[in-house]
């Protein structure tokens, strides 16, 4: 269901602290997020890639990723060029595509594949579990990562149910069709899909219960800041701050 | 009435659904410490139930409950069982949610309020016991049926209960992994269990007696041997 096909290798970036990951993943994806101006976030898309390039990661399956984000950012393509007012800048038939429309247009398609990439590289090189320690080490709230763990923990065994059901109904020729009882039969699948969740959850919480759960999840594991992690983060850090101040440098002098 | 060495005392228990016949009906059981006893019954003949309300995940709408020499009603009174009573789910994916196979195992001696070193040490005299060494830091969801179930069973273990309550240990394992419980099971005659399972053979290697029980009500111990030792609703056991 989950892949994690990222998570699996041995690169620099692979090695790196997960905390340090989160904490400049974070804070770029912010930076390049508000950031406004194009000279900025066509520098910023460089940090990324040169980290792709050091994961080692496998090129077409970046790509791919890359590719369903931006099946959605070509819809903004069809619109916004010729929709937003500005100077003209090209036309094709009737419309007028303006120049500030093309320049949103193409910053909005910069900023989600840099951020994307940035998580790929960031996020995705470490297990869930790994980083479901590192924010706890962060000090995220202990809810936000229960609901984070046991989304990710249950949507594994959930898939399973639904694949159970799915194969209960092939094995008694149950074909879609564009008919009612193909909808009633779907409808039915996530109904029952929802019940069985409400139910293992019930199940779950009272294993839990039965081995003394107060509220309180515990970390068998620490994590260690190498010497690696230092220097890699100083140097993730100070190409952050870079940003900033190309952003808004003159704003605060 | 429970005596000294009674460790759980259900009397005349009443439990059941809303718009069906109740499940269990004025059901009444005693189990005392160094018993092993088998529990069957047909489907939906109210086990699985009775294994809950002893942990007080179910309250019963009647009936009398005295665990660990003292009457359980509210939810607080079932802490203290919980500690003590180890209860194995049906399903192992119920019962393992944490990362790790050590995170998991820890879980309940933390909650216990061992360190974490002492969590580490039990942790790793569970695996081997079960003969699991080295699966520390294998993940939960990533284990084979058998795996889960053997890990189920040390996560249970690992809080050290006095009695362990065992809903179908063996459903749906090999014969190889039900060897390993059964020899897990035979290792310590100090063991107190209570274990259902529609497994006759199991059964046989791995209790003492066994009750038997249809439409709510107690309906008789045999002895693994196949001997009727006592018949009836109220039950004492004999040894």
């Amino acid at each position: 269901m989950i892949g994690e096909e990222f998570a699996s290798g041995d690169s620099y970036i692979h090695r790196l602290d997960p905390r340090m990951k989160i904490l400049i993943a974070v804070s770029y994806a912010i930076v390049i997020a508000v950031s406004d101006k194009l000279p900025v976030l066509l520098c910023g898309l460089f940090f990324p890639v040169v980290l792709v390039a050091i994961a080692r990661l496998n090129m077409k399956k970046v790509l791919f990723r890359l590719l369903i984000v931006n099946g959605f950012i070509f819809l903004l393509w069809i619109f916004l060029p010729f929709t937003y007012p500005g100077k003209p800048f090209f036309s094709i038939g009737p419309l007028t595509a303006s120049w500030e429309g093309t320049v949103y247009a193409s910053m909005i398609t910069i900023k989600s594949n840099a951020i994307i990439l940035a998580s790929i590289v960031l996020l995705a090189t470490s297990s869930i579990t790994t980083l479901v320690h590192a924010l706890k080490h962060l000090y995220v709230p202990e809810k936000l990562i229960h609901i984070f763990f046991f989304c990710y923990r249950y949507i594994h065994v959930i898939h399973l149910e639904y694949l159970k059901l799915t194969h209960a109904m092939k094995i008694r020729c149950f074909t879609p069709k564009t008919n009612m009882h193909t909808y009633r039969t779907y409808a039915y699948l996530v109904g029952i899909l929802l019940l069985r969740s409400y139910d293992r959850s019930q199940r779950v919480y009272d294993a839990m219960l039965c081995r003394g759960f107060k509220g309180k999840f515990w970390m068998l594991d620490h994590f260690e800041l190498k010497k690696s992690d230092m220097v890699s983060g100083s140097v993730m850090t100070l190409y952050i701050i870079g940003l900033v101040i190309l952003q808004w440098g003159r704003i605060i002098a | 009435m429970g005596t000294n060495n009674s460790l759980i005392h259900l009397e005349e228990i009443i439990f059941g659904y809303p718009s069906r016949p109740n499940v269990l009906d004025k059901f009444s059981f005693t189990f005392s410490r160094g018993e092993r006893v088998g529990l069957v019954g047909a489907n939906g003949s109210g086990k699985t139930t009775l294994f809950h309300i002893i942990m007080g995940l179910l309250k019963p709408h009647d009936g009398k409950i005295e665990i660990l020499g003292k009457q359980r009603d509210k939810e607080s009174d079932f802490r203290e069982v919980r500690e003590r009573i180890g209860f194995l789910f049906q399903d192992a994916d119920d019962q393992l949610f944490c990362p790790t196979v050590a995170e998991d195992i820890a879980f309940g001696p933390l909650n216990l309020g061992k360190t974490h070193d002492q969590a580490r040490e039990i942790v790793r005299e569970t695996l081997d016991i079960l003969g699991l060494t080295g699966f520390e830091d294998r993940v939960t969801y990533n284990l084979s049926g058998g795996e889960k179930k053997l890990v189920s069973l040390a996560t249970v273990i690992a809080m050290k209960p006095e009695v362990l309550l065992l809903d179908e240990p063996t459903t749906g394992l090999d014969e190889e992994t039900t060897e390993r419980i059964i020899d897990f099971l035979n290792s310590n005659s100090d063991f107190s269990y209570i274990i259902i399972s529609h497994d006759r053979e199991f059964l046989e290697r791995t209790t003492q007696y066994i009750h038997r029980i249809k439409d709510g009500k107690m309906l008789d111990t045999v002895s693994s041997q196949g001997v009727i030792m006592k018949t009836g609703n109220t039950i004492r056991t004999v040894r």
